[in-house]
């Protein structure tokens, strides 16, 4: 087994609401590591706490209870100068690529504000040659660094996005849905540069995204996530093709289909997801399962690690 | 005779940047009890398409520069607002994107159900409430006689797009749009709002154009397919036979770039460049400059539409004979 590069043990994150006595169970208790240079997807959908979860690795959001550490060291007792210090090897590329670029500052700005934070002793030619360094390397043209954000499209935004997440020499950068803005002939090519990043930066990618195809496509382990709950992780394969979970069936189940002929069996998910409020009793899940049983009502599942290493919360029979 | 009937729709916006060809010469037919999908990206002309069928257009800068849409043999943009608002919602409606955007917060749904039965149909209050439950019930909404009560933000974003659905279904209209109506929405709820629209669409023998970016949707949804490109239909084809063996090296490139789940590749093939700038077109082929079998002649002047056997229809040099 390869190192670890970051273990998250029990995390909770409970975010309050208007009213007193009642939170919002986001995260609810996940635990998982990961490897480094692998791709770790996760995919879910809506409120099952896959944006939280990745903000949380990076300490972006303080936990409620439960630990993450990087390279063996627990962030939670981290002093804010040595977290300061971690930050340079751990990144995050957002969503909105428009929404997390300041649209005051040119490329130019965006880009050397890392290097002018952590390395003050650099000078502004030493910046200027690592800014366009960079610039070459998401695939953009040097005269594009003196613009501002709104004169790029969605897709160079996220170029620029990548570049400043880069830009450091991170070890571990957590991507939250960086292509679900764009088209799809973008998405091709901004997934193809991430790919080309993660070999020549020699990356680790916690890969946030509920998009299946590209899921499988881009990532070597997979997570599912519903509710704030891990409902099963494994390898990619393991995932796809053994479809333990009866949420991961459904899941998979739903992706429409372009290339085959046969649209084979679909199972509809009836109902919607509940609230993270107020949770179902027992398995999170059971009220949309078809394959509900008595002790799922009431006993919350835990992950069992199968034979292949793939691990499964469900009360059913699984090999 | 077809239902409804578009025949080189010209739809260009004046703004201070210069003329925007949204829709430049768009031509297709939809007969009754089909679905035609339009696939493309931002800013193909896909949902300026629809709202000119629909003419809702925003006048101050949109302009219908020339052709016709025949609905029932009648051209729309011929008719004098007042009847075409007889049309609108009753005969021809739509369903958008972002159900909540498109729903009144202030009013319960019950009422925006009603509004336009009572609008349409004459209904009185009694009446309208009834039908209103039966809609609501016939897309799927459970306990529909407590929920017809209910505000929008009461609801989740299925059940909204159900209630969307159900207005959009009031005045049973012999033609449905829908534009990215499971784009907002999650997956699994996706496939439960496109299989409600295959059952209605069934049950009620409507035709629907589906308007979307997910080439997914498509292939669940349609009967045939128009992909658009920078305001040109580039290829049209019955579904099956466009996903089989696609013509249009955009559509080809469109397909190429989503991953598919059932065979890896080690790199997404892609589509290189960006989408021309509405302002500023290639006089010719307008897929030329991101088209690896493009020449000189692509770029002379514009490609025609292609009739090739089966009636399926291809916008490239290519394919000319």
């Amino acid at each position: 087994m390869s190192e670890v590069l970051v273990d998250v043990k029990n995390l909770k994150k409970y975010f309050p609401t208007s009213e007193k006595d009642k939170v919002v169970k986001a995260v609810d208790d996940v635990s998982f590591r990961i490897f480094k240079g692998e791709t770790l997807g996760v995919v879910g959908e809506s409120g099952c706490g896959k944006s939280t979860t990745g903000r949380l690795t990076l300490k972006l959001l303080e936990p409620t209870a439960g630990s993450v550490s990087f390279k063996g060291q627990d962030l939670s007792g981290l002093k804010r100068k040595d977290m300061r210090a971690l930050r340079r090897e751990m990144q995050i590329i957002f969503q909105d690529p428009y929404a997390s670029l300041d649209p005051r500052k040119t490329v130019f700005q965006i880009l050397a504000e890392p290097y002018r934070i952590h390395h003050p002793e650099m000078s502004r030619e030493q910046i200027y040659e690592k800014v366009t360094g960079l610039i070459d390397c998401v695939g953009l043209r040097p005269e594009h660094i003196y613009r501002y954000p709104h004169e790029f499209s969605g897709g160079q935004r996220q170029r620029v996005g990548i570049a400043r997440a880069i830009a450091l020499n991170p070890e571990f950068v957590v991507c939250d849905e960086p292509v679900s803005a764009l088209d799809v002939s973008i998405q091709a090519q901004v997934i193809n540069l991430m790919q080309d990043i993660k070999k020549e930066f020699n990356l680790t990618y916690m890969f946030i995204s509920h998009d299946l195809r590209i899921i499988k496509h881009f990532c070597d382990r997979v997570m599912v996530m519903y509710l704030g709950n891990i409902v099963e992780i494994g390898s990619k394969e393991a995932i796809y093709e053994k479809r333990r979970h009866p949420y991961t069936q459904a899941l998979l189940s739903a992706i429409p289909n372009i290339k085959s002929k046969d649209k084979g069996e679909r199972i509809l998910l009836t109902g919607d997801i509940p609230s993270p409020v107020n949770p179902p009793s027992g398995c999170p899940f059971h009220p949309r399962c078809s394959q509900c049983m008595e002790i799922c009502k009431k006993e919350k599942p835990v992950l069992r690690t199968m034979e292949d290493g793939t691990q499964v919360a469900c009360h059913l029979e699984l090999s | 005779m077809s239902l409804l009937e578009v025949k080189d729709l010209k739809t260009y916006f004046y703004t201070d940047a210069g003329v925007g060809k949204a829709v430049d010469g768009v031509t297709f037919s939809l007969d009754k009890g089909k679905v035609l999908g339009i696939v493309g990206e931002s800013g193909c002309g896909k949902s300026v398409t629809s709202l000119s069928i629909m003419r809702l257009v925003d006048p101050t800068t949109g302009r219908y520069e020339g052709g016709s849409i025949l609905f029932e043999g009648q051209d729309i943009l011929k008719l004098p607002e007042k009847e075409m608002r007889k049309l609108r919602g009753n005969r021809i409606s739509m369903i958008f994107q972002e159900p909540m955007t498109s729903l009144n917060p202030v009013f319960t749904i019950g009422y925006q159900i009603e509004e336009s039965l009572i609008l349409h149909k004459g209904m009185d209050k009694k009446q309208a409430r009834e039908r209103a439950v039966e809609l609501l019930e016939l897309v799927g909404i459970p306990e529909a006689k407590k929920r017809v009560e209910e505000y929008p933000h009461q609801l989740s974003g299925g059940m909204r797009q159900r209630v969307m659905i159900a207005m959009a279904l009031a005045g049973d209209p012999e033609l449905l749009i829908a534009d990215e109506p499971t784009t907002a929405l999650d997956v699994t709820i996706q496939a439960q709002i496109l299989e409600l629209l295959k059952s209605l669409q069934k049950k009620l023998d409507m035709s629907i154009i589906i308007i979307t970016h997910d080439l997914g949707v498509i292939a669940e949804m349609a009967d045939e397919v128009a992909v658009m490109y920078a305001g040109d239909i580039v290829e049209k084809a019955a579904t099956r036979e466009l996903f089989d063996d696609p013509k249009h090296p955009y559509t080809i490139g469109l397909m190429n770039s989503i991953p598919d789940v059932e065979e890896d590749v080690e790199r997404l093939r892609t589509l290189e460049g960006l989408v021309p700038s509405l302002y500023d077109m290639p006089a010719g082929c307008r897929f030329a400059p991101r088209c690896r079998f493009a020449c000189a002649e692509c770029e002379k002047q514009r490609i025609r539409l292609t009739e090739l056997a089966g009636g399926r229809q291809v916008r490239c040099r290519r394919y000319e004979q």
